[in-house]
Formats: structure tokens, sequence, C-alpha cells
């Protein structure tokens, strides 16, 4: 029994989090959030040499074959640097291709094919979106779409919860409080699918994961900066991070993220292997990740008094992407609903 | 990332098995009350022999004199969840003297009363809090005096679980008033027989005595008590804060609970409705089941970090606050869940539980208080987890 990350897996996290502390510091996520796109497309292209894209997929198909949990960790490291990235959907992608998908994996690993995800409409299905499928051809709006800007494909769910690959229509940027990601609405108007997957609960719990690891990153910045400032600023003649009031909002943050970083790696090694508690596991963690995400956004932020509140410091940067990440996929309340569903506890059920 | 165990240990999680099931007919039930119930000795005799309980402590003291090994240790554990058979015995003489006396008692110590309060035969309990030394233990004052090869004890100390039953005390005293606070203490084991000693029952708000305080007056007890040396007691009382903090906040016990609950509010109706289906009480369900699977997966990792000795860091440092908080809200849920008839207490045709989860909403307000104040937590996950710098010591007026 070990429940610890291996040497590879820790090497995987040290690579990547060095890389993004040169490749990817607030003043280059500055720039991307304002429109920058040469930032965007360094920071990219930089990723992409990492290999990243292939993570997931099979070594049968040209990736590295490896699993969620170490997807996990990479997430983390891209929500700890709120660094933009088409990970998260390559990855649901592959994990959604997991029994089919020769014919597409290699071209995801190679780059050919660029893929966005158009699920939210799994948890929820709004202002007259939702897509359908006639005759393999696809017909209608999703909604908060992730990575379409600049896809070549798109992973559709349609409202029977089956999920389509399709070349990406058009595709408008919804302009929400994170701009370190660009989301979009999209609308079919009759394209074809490529592909199509049977409704698979273990894609949306994937998905769901991924986002609370990209908290759990983004949190783990917005604590470390926390205590960093309250162990430098000084009043009334001491530093701030002596006095209780301030440390037990540090200690409260560490306490609420510390437990949460073990949930993420036993749900992502839970659905790995397997485990028939995985989904339900997975599920809870997007939720639970929500909640202690927002505790630490508002805390920390709080920790630095007036300065958090300024566009100068940047600390809004991960508190947004926090707070889209809390929504994106359902609501703490709607995941939550989901996972007594899995669990077979509605009567309904 | 392994949590499956190895053929060797699944080997002997049969054995244990085994062990339990062949002897479950002489496990003591509610009904065989006492410290000190034969049944309770005989049943806690036989685990000892068959190596679940005092698993690691040496054979000359009376233990099983195995090697250290904590999935063993786990995997025991397990087998007692599942079975649902009594552990082994648990009180502050075999989890918290027996660890400190292995590791500084005198020869003499070791002998005379470690093997007796392994098998339940001698009853101990803690002497440490005072009433102006609570989370400031080291402001103690409770006084021994020398006198010739005696100290003469002057004092008092509260909180003071199984004073009554307890035939000896491990004590902190008072024997240097000059030195500096954490300087002049020791730590002392004596009869609670000795004259001049007075317990109190202390009634909490569960209505049970689960405390009480304890007065000294005047009272004569040999030096040969002294556990380690004279004015080191704070050294020895650390070592043994460590065994405590450690039982407080166990996920397992958390996750039982939770089960509970779940079962509770599947099976209870109101206005024909199941408690599960009323959507506000299963959200707060569900949000308390992610605490549960994230404080259950601290846990593994706390386990592996004690595998390889290391420190498990912030992970360990948490466990305390948040298993504790846990443990509360879950109670809190289940009374809210059983609404008006969830403020029925010990007796009555509409009690659910015999009342259990009133008595540990209350007894786990108690927890988060006792052993380390909820707020002591914070200062040390903020100071040794974070590294904040303490608070300042008050100017000299």
């Amino acid at each position: 029994m070990e429940f610890a990350l291996s040497e590879d897996q820790r090497m995987l996290q040290d690579s990547l989090n060095g890389f993004l502390k040169d490749a990817a510091p607030l003043d280059t996520i500055r720039k991307i959030a304002t429109g920058d796109d040469a930032a965007d497309a360094a920071l990219t292209s930089g990723l992409d040499e990492l290999g990243l894209a292939g993570l997931h997929v099979p070594e049968a198909h040209g990736g590295l074959g490896l699993g969620l949990l170490d997807a996990c960790l990479v997430q983390e490291a891209l929500g700890y640097a709120i660094a933009p990235s088409r990970f998260l959907a390559t990855t649901v992608t592959a994990h959604a291709m997991r029994h089919a998908g020769a014919d597409v994996l290699p071209g995801i690993v190679s780059g050919d094919l660029r893929i966005g995800l158009a699920l939210t409409e799994l948890s929820s299905r709004r202002d007259g979106a939702g897509v359908t499928v006639d005759r393999d051809k696809l017909t209608g709006t999703s909604l908060l779409a992730v990575s379409a800007e600049g896809s070549t494909h798109l992973l559709a769910a349609d409202t029977t919860g089956a999920l389509n690959l399709v070349e990406t229509p058009a595709a408008t940027p919804m302009q929400t409080i994170d701009r370190t990601r660009i989301f979009s609405e999209v609308a079919f108007g009759g394209e074809a699918r490529a592909m199509s997957l049977k409704p698979d609960n273990e894609v949306l719990a994937a998905a769901r994961l991924l986002v609370a690891a990209d908290t759990l990153g983004a949190a783990q910045a917005m604590l470390d900066k926390a205590v960093a400032y309250a162990a430098e600023r000084q009043q009334f003649g001491r530093v701030i991070g002596s006095f209780q009031a301030v440390k037990h909002m540090c200690a409260e943050m560490a306490a609420r993220l510390e437990p949460s970083r073990a949930l993420i790696w036993h749900a992502a090694h839970a659905l790995d292997t397997g485990d028939p508690e995985g989904l339900a596991m997975a599920t809870l963690a997007k939720s639970h990740l929500a909640e202690a995400g927002t505790f630490i956004a508002r805390t920390s932020t709080e920790v630095h008094g007036g300065m958090g509140f300024t566009d100068l410091v940047g600390l809004h940067y991960w508190f947004k992407r926090i707070g889209v990440n809390r929504q994106l996929f359902g609501s703490p309340e709607q995941t939550r609903l989901d996972a007594a569903r899995l669990q077979g506890w509605l009567e309904t059920a | 990332m392994d949590l499956s165990f190895s053929p060797e240990y699944e080997v002997f999680r049969k054995e244990v098995a085994d062990v339990l099931s062949a002897n479950a007919h002489l496990a003591p039930t509610s009904d065989d009350r006492g410290m000190k119930n034969p049944k309770r000795q005989a049943w806690q005799k036989l685990l000892i022999e068959n190596g679940l309980a005092a698993r690691t402590i040496p054979t000359e003291y009376g233990g099983y004199g195995a090697e250290p090994d904590i999935l063993k240790s786990r995997i025991i554990a397990e087998e007692f969840a599942h079975t649902g058979l009594p552990r082994a015995m648990s009180n502050q003489g075999i989890s918290m003297l027996v660890p400190t006396l292995l590791e500084l008692g005198t020869p003499e110590q070791k002998a005379a009363y470690i093997r007796p309060t392994l098998y339940g035969e001698m009853v101990w309990c803690q002497g440490y809090s005072e009433p102006g030394a609570g989370s400031d233990l080291a402001a103690l004052r409770t006084a021994a005096v020398a006198d010739g090869d005696d100290y003469i004890i002057n004092g008092s100390k509260i909180w003071t679980s199984t004073a009554k039953q307890a035939d000896m005390i491990f004590c902190l005293v008072r024997t240097d008033p000059s030195a500096k606070k954490h300087e002049g203490i020791s730590y002392i084991l004596f009869s609670m027989e000795t004259p001049g000693i007075e317990v109190r029952p202390l009634v909490d708000m569960t209505g049970a005595a689960n405390f009480n305080e304890v007065f000294f007056t005047d009272v004569r007890v040999p030096k040969s008590g002294i556990v380690f040396a004279e004015n080191k007691g704070w050294q020895v009382a650390n070592a043994t804060l460590t065994h405590e903090r450690g039982m407080l906040g166990d996920p397992n016990a958390t996750k039982a609970r939770l089960v509970e609950l779940v079962e509770l509010m599947k099976r209870e109706t109101v206005n024909g409705e199941r408690l599960i289906d009323n959507p506000l009480l299963r959200d707060r369900l569900l949000k308390l089941q992610g605490e549960v699977y994230a404080m259950q997966a601290n846990g593994l990792r706390i386990t592996t970090h004690s595998l390889k000795k290391e420190s498990a860091g912030l992970a360990g440092l948490v466990v305390k606050l948040m298993g504790c908080e846990l443990n509360h809200e879950i109670a809190r849920l289940a009374i809210d869940a059983l609404g008006e008839l969830g403020v029925m207490y010990e007796q009555g045709p509409h009690l659910r539980a015999e009342g259990t989860w009133q008595a540990r909403y209350m007894y786990d307000l108690g927890l988060i208080i006792g052993g380390g104040t909820a707020q002591i937590q914070k200062n040390i996950i903020a100071e040794r987890g974070l590294g904040l710098p303490r608070e300042p010591k008050p100017a000299k007026a």
C-alpha cells in the first residue's frame, strides 16, 4: 500500500512548475488576458513542446499512456500559474475515447487535431441551448464551450447525452469574469459528426475532476501568496502574520486545502483503477474544491487587505479563475445532486 | 499510488479474521460495564495473546512483541470495524502512559506498571490541566515540595477522566517554583489511594460526569515515582501529548458515523417523505460526504508517510481540527434531519438511536475544545505548518 506520488510524478510536477514559473509569470498572463496574441501563442507552443497533448492517450496510439492522476497534477500546475491551455479539453476527449479512438487519438497527439469541449449541457441546459442530432448532422447551440477558440474539432454532448466529434462551427467568445481562458458559444448548423460515443458518466466526472485540480492549484497559489504577504507586511510594529486574527485565516485555508489535495489524488486513482466509488468521489471532489477554493479566494484576498482588491497585485486573476471553475460543468449544488444520483440515493434513480 | 495490499498482508488479514470469528462468542457486550469487568479483561488477554492488542509492546512487559508494522495495525483496525467486535482496550494508561514509560521509565517502573495496565488490571488517570493552566499547560501550579525521600503535594487538577476508577495517576507537578515555567515541572506517578486526595465528579453538558476535579491536600508520595528526572517533566509530557493528538479525529470513525447518518436519512420519513429526498438536507449530507472523503484520503496519505518514517507535515497537523469539526457537523445534520424529534434525549418512545446524535453533538464540542483547542490547533498549523511567526510576548510592565 502506498498513497503517494511516484518519483516520475514528482518529476512531472517539478518540470512543469519550473517551466510555468519562467514562461507564465503574472506579467505574461496579464498580456494574454488583455488580448496579446503573440504572448498566447508563445506560451501555447511552449506547452505543446512538453508533449502534454498525448499524456492521457494510450501508448498504442502514440501517447504517454498516463492516467488521470498524472493529468490532475498537470492541471493543478496550470491552475497554480493560471495558464490558459487546451490540456483539459484534450485530456477529457482522450478519456472519452479510451475504448474507441484509434482513428482520432494519433491526430490529437500530433497536434493536427485541436479539440474543444461543448459539454456544459450535460449538467445544465438553458437559454435555448442544446444540441440535437438528425441523420448524423448536428444543430443547436452550446454555451461556455471550453477551448473552442482555435480548435479544429469539438467533443459535443447532444440532448441524449451522447458525445459527438465534429468540426468546430462558428464560435463566439463569451465574456466571463476570467480573462485567462476563452469560453465560447458555438452554433451548429448541420455539421456532420465524424464520430459518436454513447452517454458515459465518466466523461463528465473526469472533466469535473480536472476542474477541481485546476482550483486546487489556483487556491494553493492564493494561500502561498497570503502566507508570504502576512510574513512580510508590517502594521503596529509587527508582521501581520503574528496576529492571531490573520494567522488563523491562513491556518483555516491550509486546513481546508491540504485534505483536498489527497481527495483529488484518491478520486483520480479510483477512476484510473476502475474503483466503483470513483464516479461519486470525482464528482464530490468538484463540489468540495469549489467550496474550499471559494473560501480561500476570499480569505486570501482579505489577508492582503486593500492591496488584495487592486489590479496592481493581480490576485483577482486567481479569484476569478476559481470563481468560473466553481460553476463550470455544474454548480456545487448541481454537482452534489449528481453525486446523489450516481450513488442511487434518489427516489427516482 | 497503489492501494492494494501485498499477498503477505492478505494472508495476515485472513489470520486476523479467523481469530476474530473463532472467538467472537467470547466478546464482551454493552452489558459488560466497568473498566475492570472480568469479561473485558479476559477479552483483552485473548487479544494480546493473538497479537491484536499491545502488539508492539515487548513480551517481557506483557505485550505481544511484534515489530511495528503500520499496515498490519491498519488491517487489524479494519477487521475489527468489519466484524463489529469490540476493539482492544483504549484508555489513557494504555495509550499515553505505556508509550512514555517504554521510552523514559526506569526498569522498576516498567516492570511494575506496564503489564497490569495492558491487561486492564491497573487503571490510570492523567493529572495535567488545572483550573489556571488549560491551553497554557506549563503555567501549572500544583506544588510538590521535597521532604526526605518523599514529596508533599498540594493543588488541584481538572478534566481528569476516570479519576474515580483509577488506581494510579500520572501527574505533572511543580518541583522548582524558582525556575522558568517549562523547567520546574516534574512528571510523577503515584497511587490514587494516597491519603489527602479528593475526587469530585464534574458533570458536563451531556449530563454525564465524563471528567472530574481532583484535589490534593498534603499528599505524601515517594520520589521514586518521578519519570525520567526531576524538573524534566515538560519533555516527558510532550512525548505523551503527541500520542493523545493522534487519537482524536480518526477518519475511519468519522466515515462510520456518516454511513449511520445516510442510513438514518434513508429510513426516517417526515410527512411520508424520506429525509434523503429533502433536497436541502440531501445537499448538506453530500457536502459532508465530500469532506469525509477528503479526510479519509488525507488519512491514507499520513499512513504512507508513517510507513516511510517521514513527517506528514500539514496533512498531519490539520487532522485534529478538521476531524473533530467534521464529527460535530455530522451530528448537527442528523439532529436537523430528525427535526422536532431530534431534540429527544436519554429516553422515551420517540427517541431515535438512543439519543446518541445529541450526545455526540455535545461531546464532540468538548473534543473541539479538549486535547488542544481549535484555536491552539490553528496556531500550530500556522506556526509549524506555514512558518508564520509566534505571537510576541507582552512587554514586561
